[in-house]
């Protein structure tokens, strides 16, 4: 385990930019206008609970960061921290006020 | 003199990129992005001090993730660690070093239903609460992980598979959340795993701040073993303390653990001098029922009650310090560690 084989982490490291590269080339004004109005349907106060109750059980907030990766933030809460679909609006939600 | 090979790119591995590649360009042409789905860069970097039994090892460590969303289904996550560890060589012959880069995950993770999650790649084992919650530098409260957190693991603490998860019930009452998986056996330098199924399941209740969780695990390579764990995490709502406990029986020995955090945020606020400061305690304890050299538990029974207090600077700044005393009827030790870590979360390029 100590032998350090560079190729692995080159190729993921490789994999992951080249994905966030298309990911973002592809956004559209339309889905951030969907985006935004889905939302708004949740009520600010059930985005702080859903962080204070899921989040910072394990991890306190970050003290600052761009509105632009909000989404990325909550779709990564929602896989780590067992999330529904619901709670991961209200957590973006609580993220972008 | 030794002779360094060339670094070439075996054939294999440059076809299965390409592979990957050309998938990602076809999953990419169907995006739908928000705004707010820029890629990101986190993790943390630190430099850590341990000392055991009056020898001093040094580690500065850099933990990096990358978290990439593809369209409205999909996320690429992947986090990796650099260290350099300096550690004194026996009979006063000064400091060795020793160097390890290794990805700890490298997943995609297909969002299937509302409630149910595909995740497939090299992925973290869901065991207990230590291995995916609280094992990054920027979130631990020890920089030593518990005795016990080896048991359920199968070996290295990730799978190579697939695995199932997501949240069955939620609403204001209770939240239950689950996580099954299957890994098959690989010996990659990189990517080391064993055949091995399991799962957790937890039970969160949010008016009591309550969570309740079992997991299983099953290795099925080797001796065919299960392992069984439970975990208890409690935050009152009045006081800013976490308390949190887990315990794992496996085939040769079990342990648990049980750990108290106290933010002194009721001090002036989570933000004033005496308000950054967290006294933490942790008492744990392991037995040995039978020998067995790779369940990654002391050899005899051992207690260990460690005592830190931790410190949140400004600007994602974090100072850990510790004291341990170990009791085993091996050896009894006393164990220092220091820690400064910061985290960083940023985009992974700018924007407009």
């Amino acid at each position: 385990m100590m032998k350090t084989s560079k190729l692995l982490p080159l190729a993921t490291i490789l994999l992951a930019v080249t994905a966030a590269a298309w990911s973002q080339s592809a956004s559209t004004p339309q889905a951030t206008a969907k985006a935004l109005a889905k939302k708004s349907a949740i009520p600010l106060a059930e985005g702080q609970r859903v962080f204070e109750q899921n989040c910072s059980r394990c991890h306190n907030p970050p003290e600052g960061f761009s509105s632009r990766i909000s989404g990325t933030i909550a779709r990564h809460m929602r896989v780590r921290a067992g999330l529904s679909e619901h709670e991961e609006q209200a957590i973006l939600r609580f993220l972008n006020p | 003199m030794s002779h360094t090979p060339p670094l070439l790119l075996p054939r294999v591995l440059v076809k299965q990129a390409c592979r990957a590649l050309c998938i990602l360009g076809a999953l990419a042409s169907a995006v739908d992005l928000s705004a707010q789905n820029t890629p990101l860069v986190s993790g943390g970097v630190g430099f850590f001090t341990n000392t055991n039994g009056g020898k001093t090892t040094y580690t500065p460590t850099l933990s990096p993730v990358l978290e990439a969303p593809v369209g409205k289904h999909l996320l690429f996550e992947s986090k990796a660690y650099i260290l350099e560890s300096f550690f004194p060589k026996g009979g006063n012959q000064g400091y060795g070093t020793s160097h390890f880069t290794g990805v700890t995950y490298a997943q995609g993770d297909y969002l299937l239903s509302p409630h149910l999650t595909l995740v497939g790649g090299y992925y973290l084992i869901p065991f207990g609460t230590y291995n995916e919650r609280l094992a990054p530098i920027w979130i631990s409260n020890f920089q030593s992980a518990p005795l016990v957190t080896s048991l359920g693991l199968m070996g290295t603490g990730a799978g190579l598979g697939a695995q199932f998860r997501g949240n069955a019930i939620e609403n204001k009452r209770v939240s239950i959340d689950y996580a099954a998986y299957f890994s098959g056996h690989s010996g990659n330098e990189q990517v080391v795993a064993s055949r091995a199924t399991g799962g957790r399941v937890d039970l969160y209740l949010p008016q009591q701040r309550l969570e309740i969780g079992v997991s299983y695990g099953r290795q099925l390579e080797r001796s065919r073993t299960n392992t069984y764990g439970t975990h208890l995490w409690w935050q009152p709502q009045q006081l800013p303390i976490k308390i949190r406990s887990e315990y794992a029986h496996g085939a040769h020995a079990q342990g648990y653990w049980v750990e108290i955090d106290y933010r002194l945020s009721q001090f002036g606020g989570a933000e004033s001098t005496v308000g950054r400061l967290e006294p933490v305690f942790r008492w744990q304890q392991t037995f040995r029922n039978s020998s067995d050299n790779t369940d990654g538990l002391p050899a005899a029974n051992t207690q260990r009650t460690d005592f830190g207090l931790d410190y949140h600077l400004p600007h994602e700044v974090r100072i850990n310090t510790s004291y341990a005393r170990q009791f085993s009827s091996t050896r009894n030790v006393n164990i220092w560690e220091t820690e400064i870590v910061y985290r960083f979360l940023f985009p992974a390029w700018k924007g407009k």
